[in-house]
Order: C-alpha cells, then structure tokens, then sequence
C-alpha cells in the first residue's frame, strides 16, 4: 500500500464557527501522524498552530473540487475522490482519517456554514478564471488604467447613454438565463446581414443593463425582429420616426416583474427599459445599425433608446394582444411593432363608449397626417378608466375595432392633395372614393397603464405598412 | 491595484478590435487648420514655420497654446478646437 498516494484535503474559513469547532480536531490529526492539507478560503493564518495550511484565498482548490460548504475533508486516493464529509461529522472524519478515537470532546454532528467559491456573483468569476470557459466572441483587453465604461463609449457600443461592460463573468451570468447554447445562431441581423448567436445577444443584454431571466425575452424580440415582414432593415434606414416597439404578454410578465401599470410607456422598469434596449444594442453592434449610417432618422424618436412595455392582460376588458394574434394560453410572446413615439387621447367626459370611440377616432385620424390614410398602422394602448367604459356597455375588442373603422372612413374629397388648403393628401383619383383610415389588420388595441387617468395613447406607425413594408410580428418566448 | 480587464466583444467583429484612428484629410482646401503649442520649448518656433507654409498655400490657420506641457490641455480650449477647427498639429517635442 502505497501512504503518498492517499491524500486528506480539509476545506475550511475563520468566517464559520464549525471550522473553528474543528480546529482541535486538525491539531489531533497532526499529532497522530496523519498528513492532510488545509485550504483556507478567507484567512491565510487560519488556523493557527495547524501544519499543511494552504491560501486558498483566490479560491482555485475550492472551485476546483465543487466545495459547497465548509468545513469539507475529501479524501483522495490515486488521484481520484473516494470520500467526502461535509460539515463536521465526527463518524465519517474519522473513517477518512483513518483515526478511530477523533474528537471524542465534540459533538458527533455540526453543519458547515456556505463555502465563499459559491456566495452569490463569485461563481461564474471562478468559472472564467479557472473553468476553462470558452466564449465565441472576441477578447478586447483593457489596461489596468482604462476605464471600462469609457472603453465601451470609445469604441462605439453604447446608445449615446453608460452600459453595463460585458465582461466574461457577467455574460456567463447572463447566459445562464437561457436553456439555448451559446453558439446557436438566433438571427441574422440586419443592416450588415449578421448571423446573431446566443452568446452575441447576452454581451449585449449584459450592456443593455438586463437580468439573466430576460434573456429570453430578448431572443424572441431579436427573432421577431429579424422576421422579414417586420422589415428590421427598412425601418431601421428610414428617414421617419418609426422603432421597434415591444410588447410583452403572458405569464413571463410577471414571473420578471414587468410594468403594465402606472407610467407603462415611461422609464423607472428595469425589465421594461433594459429588454427594449437590449435590442436596440443587438441591431446597433451586431447588425451595424447606427444613427448617422444606416440609420437614416430625420428626428428618430425617444423610444429608439428603449420602447418596451407589458400589457395589463388582468385588468383589460378584452382578450389579450397575444391571444387575439392567436397564441395559446398560458405562452409568453412578444409582438414587434414599427412605431413611433407616444401621442396622447384626452378624453375625460364620455361615460358611452359611443363617444368615447369617437374621441379614439378623431385622435386617430391625425397619425402621420390627417389627410393621409392607409400608409400607417397603430397601436391604440387604452387604459383602465377608458376600458372601463367599454366594459360597462359589453363592448368587446372586436366590436370597438369595427366602430372605429366606421367611424375613420372619410369622404376621398376630404383627402386629396389641396383640399382643406393642404396641399399634402391623397392623389386626386381617390376623391370619389370613401377611404378608410387604416389597412384591414391595421389598427393593435392593447390594455395598459395606471388605475387613474382617463387618458389613452396612440403609438403611431411607420409610413410603410404591410407587404410594402412592415407588419406586426409576433414570437413565442422560449427558456 | 487594479487588474487588467477583458471585455467580450458585443459586435460582428468584422472591424479591428484596436480603436480605428480618424480618418485622414485628403485636402486642406476650405478647412481650418488649429496649430496647438504645448508650451515646450522652440514648438513656437516650429509652428511659425507650419502657419509660414500653409498661409503660403492659402490655409487657414489658428494658434492655440497649451498653458504647460505637464497636463492635459483644459476642457474649454479642446472644445474651442474642437468648434473652430477642422485639423489640428501639435508641436509636440523640443
């Protein structure tokens, strides 16, 4: 039998009152004879008047043999763990160790305290320095004086505001969000025609400011958006205003803490502000979209930074978007649409949904330009105290959806170019024509915002709308 | 101390990882030349021979000074450069 091919490794901290219990027990191992190795996790001089210490500060042993708490004896023989106690276990210690009458002084059982390789955010650090992880996108080395948040400014990854620096730790966080490889390719990315990976998507989730438990949000809206009858591409070049604006429904609502409430359409959300940013980061870095490039904006739009909200699919009158769009119950979806910034409906006096509707209308009328019709779609996100009023009267989603385009047909007449003294309008062919406001399919009704307000929103759309442009697209959300 | 730090890189990759310097003019016609002093010693003198020539060839030219050598040039003079100018050359050594 060969006594240097057995190896008793004992894991331990001074932050753990079951490690110092035990520190008589090592002085007895030592007095016997028996030669064992102590890793110290915090404290290099613990513990005292114990031979075999080994800093274990920057934790590579501890990290290398999966220690989960402390105090952990491994034994080792060839080379290869035959036994592991974890905590103090006074039977098992001394079956290990080889010494029958350990510690008869102490108590046969004590449970370990957490081991510092597995406090919360070190974790994945231990697994970039010392787990051989392999990541597909390029290293970009920093010197020690550089200032990381600077560094993204400087090399053009950032929306104009800070990121979070995608550093190698934070994009394995990040990727443990998803159940989906890091190398599978989810898109490919308009302007530059980009095959967009998994991995590609958490680097800029990580700078977007994103949890791990977004992730797959953020997939499915750069899935969504790569659809070719959303027309990331086109939208992205025009001189109009338009962005992709996401909408979130189902259960990952929630689960992620979503806003679908007061200040919806605002900042202040984390998921919210960060899944919309996120993906305007993707089509930014690895698509090569930028303002000034491709990115043809005449005046762009706030929403461009971010445009993300939920819908309040508890509070609504109607059936949700995503249902209506036909997904299943109990599925998370995103839907992508092309649209502008946020105008305001005030309408603090209808209690019919008669006239509320009509409000709507001649709100609705003034997308892009109340003489042009038919070139834009919309988004109208009404809210509780205006949902209310439909509800009362029975109306469904449906129902409001067909007044409404009653109510938006316009005498061509009124429309074409020079009438009213505008000279913008539709061509003068369309004049004996009745035309209405949207395409059919044109106009999205969702539910959203705060209990007080009897205020909707209309989110305008991009002059460009169907197969001649972009559509509405939705995508299920995956894990 | 602080480490050295990587970042993984959020883009195509299909540019160089080192930050691209500006692009250089290909003429000098119609812009403005800054002519920055640093304050070394004998740089003046070597701008007076750059402003010399370029006035010859119809450049416009403005002189700027750093107010020493040691720091970095103030806040308000790079925004000045930077509103009046077009190209810059600092003199740099004496």
């Amino acid at each position: 039998m060969s006594v240097a091919s057995t190896e008793l490794m004992i894991f331990g901290k001074r932050d753990c009152p079951t490690c110092i219990l035990i520190v008589p027990v090592l002085r007895q191992l030592a007095s016997e004879g028996v030669q064992f190795t102590f890793y110290t996790q915090d404290d290099p001089a613990f513990p005292e008047d114990v031979p075999g210490v080994v800093d274990d500060t920057e934790l590579e042993q501890s990290f290398r043999f999966a220690i989960e708490a402390v105090p952990t004896m491994i034994k080792v023989e060839q080379g290869r763990e035959v036994g592991r106690a974890v905590g103090w276990k006074r039977s098992e210690w001394r079956l290990l160790s080889g010494v029958s009458d350990l510690a008869p002084e102490l108590p046969e059982y004590r449970p370990g305290c957490g081991a510092k390789n597995v406090e919360p955010g070190l974790a994945e650090e231990l697994a970039v320095r010392f787990g051989n992880v392999a990541f597909g996108s390029r290293s970009i080395d920093l010197t020690a004086h550089e200032d990381d948040s600077e560094a993204c400014f400087d090399r053009g990854w950032t929306d104009g505001l800070p990121v979070v620096p995608p550093t190698p730790a934070r994009v394995l966080r990040m990727l443990q969000g998803t159940t989906r490889k890091p190398g599978d390719v989810v898109a490919v990315v308009p302007p530059d025609l980009v095959e967009c990976t998994v991995e590609k998507i958490a680097v800029n989730a990580v700078m977007a400011g994103c949890r791990p438990e977004y992730l797959p949000v953020v997939i499915a809206a750069v899935e969504a958006a790569c659809m070719d009858e959303f027309c990331m591409h086109g939208l992205l070049a025009t001189t109009w205003f338009a962005g992709p604006v996401v909408i979130v429904n189902g259960p990952i609502r929630r689960q992620i803490g979503m806003n679908s409430g007061i200040n919806a359409l605002g900042q202040g959300n984390r998921a919210n502000a960060t899944i919309g940013r996120a993906l305007q980061l993707v089509i930014r870095n690895v698509g090569g979209g930028k303002p000034g490039g491709v990115d043809r904006a005449t005046l762009g739009n706030p929403g461009k930074y971010t445009f993300c909200f939920a819908e309040d699919e508890e509070g609504s009158p109607w059936e949700s978007l995503a249902k209506e769009r036909g997904t299943d119950e109990g599925k998370s979806t995103v839907t992508l649409f092309a649209g502008d910034g946020v105008q305001g409906v005030f309408d603090q006096l209808s209690r019919t949904p008669e006239s509320l509707s009509k409000t709507f209308a001649a709100c609705l009328r003034s997308v892009a330009h109340p003489k042009i019709a038919m070139a834009s779609d919309a988004v109208l996100v009404v809210s509780p105290e205006h949902g209310r009023v439909f509800h009362e009267a029975g109306w469904t989603k449906e129902r409001l959806k067909q007044e409404l385009m009653m109510l938006m047909l316009y005498p061509g007449k009124e429309m074409v170019r020079g009438a009213g003294g505008i000279a913008e309008g539709l061509p003068e062919h369309f004049a004996d024509a009745t035309i209405p406001k949207f395409r059919p399919g044109g106009l999205h009704i969702v539910h959203a915002g705060g209990k007080a307000g009897l205020f909707s929103a209309i989110i305008g759309g991009w002059l460009a709308t169907g197969a001649m442009g972009s559509s509405a697209v939705t995508r299920e959300i995956g894990t | 101390m602080k480490r050295n730090s990587v970042l993984l890189d959020p883009t195509s990759e299909r540019a160089s990882a080192k930050r691209p310097r500006l692009a250089r003019v290909s003429t000098l016609d119609g812009l403005t030349v800054g002519l920055l002093d640093i304050s070394k010693a004998r740089g003046d003198v070597f701008l007076d021979r750059i402003e010399e020539r370029f006035k010859e060839q119809g450049v416009t030219v403005k002189r700027f000074a750093k107010p020493t050598f040691t720091r970095v040039a103030p806040l308000d003079l790079r925004k000045l450069i930077a509103t009046q100018c077009h190209v810059i050359i600092e003199a740099l050594a004496d």
